[in-house]
């Protein structure tokens, strides 16, 4: 079973108890009423859908109820790292970039 | 003749008598004053609990708490709550009747609950809470020692429970 580690909880706790929520660090326009169509279909439905690392949103639904973010890899599944709603997306692809 | 077996000797559960169970949702920097009220230090830590006397408190989330006492104190909790309301705002939600406790002990206590608890178990330290699911239905798991642990769960979600649990139960009677 796939283990998630839950930055309110401080603990690594089975899938079973999180939920996916979409794509993190979509801020909703303070006024929507200045948007254009455009502009407010790409806020509603477009989505960056990348390859590889992918900021997102889970709750701990079945836990302590909180919403967290996460950097997932959507081709291997793989979680580098989970952190607070409200923080900075960690500049992960540098940090963990190797020298050739 | 096929009475459900509901104890042998390495594991019984049985259904607890009424207690009066309260969530209460309160800022973590309004914690000494919660504490004050309700008599005991709350935890701090998420899964941490802390008992005294016949009240019993855990952590289940960053600000919100399980508050377990005799059902007849909680008229005297609930008032004591409002009477610091004005100054300290917080939510104290009575959950008494919502739900059943059911208590799992014996030495293999853990292994029947590993039925359908996704938890690593032999993490769990006694004194410690979580809510998790046991199979589909979401509960509160209590651990009170090595072999003594509590399932709260919701009286529409019982019935589930209590069935999966009385299955194991013969199972492992069986010696399967
Ligand atoms: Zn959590």
């Amino acid at each position: 079973m796939l283990l998630i580690h839950c930055p309110y909880c401080v603990d690594t706790l089975p899938e079973l108890e999180f939920a996916y929520a979409g794509e993190a660090h979509i801020a909703r326009p303070a006024n929507p009423m200045s948007q254009s169509d455009e502009e407010w279909r790409d806020f509603l439905f477009i989505r960056s859908n990348p390859r590889g690392l992918h900021a997102e949103r889970w709750r701990h639904i079945h836990g302590c109820g909180r919403f967290f973010n996460a950097l997932r890899d959507t081709v291997s599944d793989k979680f580098s790292v989970t952190y607070k709603a409200g923080r900075p997306r960690p500049d992960l692809e540098k940090a963990v970039q190797v020298p050739k | 003749m096929n009475a459900p077996v509901k104890s042998f000797a390495a594991v019984s559960v049985a259904v607890l008598p009424p207690v009066a169970r309260l969530n209460l949702r309160i800022a973590p920097a309004d914690l000494d004053t919660a504490s004050a009220t309700f008599g005991l230090p709350l935890p701090g830590k998420i899964g941490q609990g802390q008992a005294k006397g016949d009240r019993a408190a855990w952590c289940l989330g960053p600000d919100e708490w399980l508050l377990h006492a005799p059902e007849v104190e909680q008229a005297a909790i609930v008032a004591d709550f409002a009477a610091v309301r004005a100054l300290t705002p917080h939510s104290l939600t009575v959950i008494s009747d919502r739900e059943f406790t059911i208590a799992i002990t014996g030495p293999s206590a853990q292994e029947l609950l590993s039925v359908a608890c996704p938890l690593d178990l032999l993490r769990m330290a006694p004194g410690t809470a979580k809510r998790t699911l046991f199979d589909s239905a979401q509960v509160v798991l209590i651990r009170d020692s090595d072999d003594a642990f509590r399932i709260e769960v919701w009286r529409s979600f019982f019935p589930h429970v209590s069935e999966l649990l009385d299955i194991a139960l013969r199972e492992f009677a069986c010696g399967l």
